[in-house]
């Protein structure tokens, strides 16, 4: 290396040769560390001082983090009424026309007395048919007929050890093999078809996310390609004075991650904001369905996941600037003809 | 410290910037660089530089030949060799100290060795009390100077100018050629690209006299004379 000691030692430098007890591994590491932090402030500073300019592209990043973030919110807060049903399924069970009141309450003990059942309420028919024509609005219809063509029912929870699939199915069979039982009935297959929706529905989302991801991406890209192209003497001189690529990189990496930083946080306002004016009506809606629904937020967790995974985006942004505009500025075109 | 072998730099078939330049530059050595404009003045700096790649032949820098550097390699080539412009090519969103600072910041000077050795850059060129303003509040001439001085802060052996007297008037030229002699004494090479006859003609030292990409003067040490005429 052109590195020449002798050459440098004759110049005059009152300072040199005192003070080098400390290891030069561990100054190299030092001034890299402090090298480091003085460009993630400059960095920083520069936004600080475009304050419109880093706003509006913390708000377009924001928003496009928002969407998807918001909807994985929403459906796994739909994941969770599904479980929830799921957890509190009911096994229905009608009784033979012919059965009698007292077949039926015997039935019903024994029924209570297995270890899998938690609860069990006995429907008489009478009293289902009075609901049956009060909820029915069929009141006229119901005058014609000349028996009451409901059987008694059982309406049984399950324990909550029992409340699996193939703990209810066993239960089911282990009833449906009763006498004077003639059918039984656990009513899933909305909650099956709640569960392919909202699988599909994630696939979707997942695949907006990706979209808007690309496109924070590609935002961020942009918006670094311009200050590279107007930081382009700094580029040219660091270069001259020996700058490494690495050197050059990494105040635009860290405008990237910058400008990350600011776009989650931006998300995490708006999902904080959409969630605390959606509440309410959402509480209103699941009081109607009697559902204990309720949005979740992001939790602290998911909040720093959500501003690291943007930092990591806008950083990807930047090296995709980097890399496609860096090379552009050589110091060729610099010495003068 | 220098060392061309017949170096030839052909940008396309009709353009020869340079044919088949033979010379060689002793450590301390100070010498010009001369010729017409486009006489490949600039390209012979670039190759130094490794802005540019010979087409054939060896340019040697530091016993270390360049054209077989990996462009990996290039910016610590580049950290050995300080550089002059005519236009400076100072940075105006900072100030003189961190202009001068660059070649030191960019290697990974500790900031205590950082400022101690750009103070003693810039108190060489005489700037010292300057040191917090911005490069635009200086003069043409002490801008010149801001850019000596971060051309030869990490002490390069070799030093470089392309047209560094270019805008100043003949008092200021000479001084600033004052300095570049200062330097040759404590050991550092150093060429200067220039078509200031006089000036050149004042100073004595050896000049390489490039014409249409041929080295007509100056290409051994005797030519040209090595003191006063």
């Amino acid at each position: 290396m052109a590195a020449d000691p002798s050459s440098r030692s004759r110049k005059p430098d009152p300072a040199r040769g005192a003070k080098v007890s400390r290891s030069p591994w561990r100054e190299q590491a030092e001034s890299y560390f402090m090298h480091h932090r003085k460009v993630a402030r400059d960095s920083a500073g520069r936004l600080w001082r475009t304050p419109v300019a880093s706003l509006m592209t913390w708000a377009v990043m924001g928003v496009a983090l928002a969407l998807p973030v918001a909807l994985l919110l929403l459906l796994t807060s739909l994941q969770g009424v599904s479980a929830g049903w799921e957890s509190s399924a009911r096994v229905t069970a009608y009784m033979d026309l012919d059965a009698s009141l007292e077949t039926t309450r015997k039935l019903a003990s024994e029924i209570e007395s297995d270890g899998r059942v938690a609860e069990l309420e006995l429907v008489d028919r009478d009293r289902a048919l009075a609901e049956f024509r009060a909820s029915s609005g069929l009141d006229d219809a119901l005058d014609y007929l000349e028996e009451n063509p409901l059987p008694h029912t059982l309406l049984i929870t399950p324990e909550e050890n029992a409340r699996s699939a193939d703990g209810v199915a066993a239960l089911v069979t282990f009833i449906e093999g009763m006498d004077s039982v003639e059918r039984v009935q656990v009513d899933l297959g909305w909650l099956q078809r709640l569960n392919a929706m909202t699988e599909l529905l994630a696939r979707a989302v997942w695949a907006l996310a990706i979209l808007l991801a690309v496109a924070v991406v590609l935002v961020i890209g942009n918006t670094v390609r311009l200050s590279i192209e107007s930081r382009r003497d700094e580029i040219l001189v660091a270069k001259l004075v020996g700058g490494t690529d690495g050197f050059v990189r990494r105040p635009f990496l860290y405008t990237g991650a910058w400008f990350g930083l600011g776009g989650g946080v931006v998300a995490w306002i708006l999902l904080q904001l959409s969630l605390w004016w959606l509440s309410g009506p959402v509480e209103r809606l699941a009081g109607l369905y009697r559902s204990d629904f309720s949005l979740s937020g992001l939790s602290i967790d998911g909040a720093l996941a959500l501003i690291i995974a943007a930092m990591l985006l806008g950083w990807l942004g930047a090296w995709v600037a980097v890399k496609r505009h860096l090379s552009d500025i050589e110091p060729g075109e610099i010495a003068g003809g | 410290m220098i060392e061309f072998r017949q170096v030839t730099k052909r940008y396309d078939s009709d353009h020869t910037a340079l044919r088949q330049v033979n010379f060689h530059l002793d450590r301390g050595e100070l010498a010009f660089l001369t010729g017409h404009s486009g006489a490949g003045k600039s390209t012979l700096l670039k190759l130094l530089m490794v802005m540019e790649r010979p087409s054939a032949g060896e340019v040697v820098v530091g016993g270390q030949v360049l054209n077989r550097l990996p462009r990996r390699q290039i910016p610590y080539i580049r950290r050995h060799i300080g550089v002059v412009f005519q236009n400076h090519q100072l940075l105006f969103d900072r100030t003189v100290f961190d202009n001068v600072a660059m070649p030191l910041e960019v290697m990974g000077a500790s900031p205590r060795d950082m400022g101690r050795r750009v103070r003693a850059a810039l108190d060489k060129v005489g700037l010292l009390s300057k040191e917090k303003m911005n490069p635009l509040q200086l003069s043409g001439g002490e801008q010149q100077r801001v850019g000596i001085a971060r051309a030869v802060v990490n002490k390069p052996p070799l030093l470089l100018a392309d047209e560094p007297t270019g805008n100043l008037d003949p008092k200021l030229s000479a001084d600033i050629m004052n300095l570049f002699a200062q330097f040759s004494q404590v050991g550092v090479t150093v060429l200067i690209a220039s078509h200031d006859l006089a000036l050149i003609n004042e100073m004595g030292r050896r000049t390489l006299t490039l014409d249409h990409g041929n080295l007509i003067a100056g290409g051994s040490p005797l030519q040209g004379g090595s003191s006063g005429r």
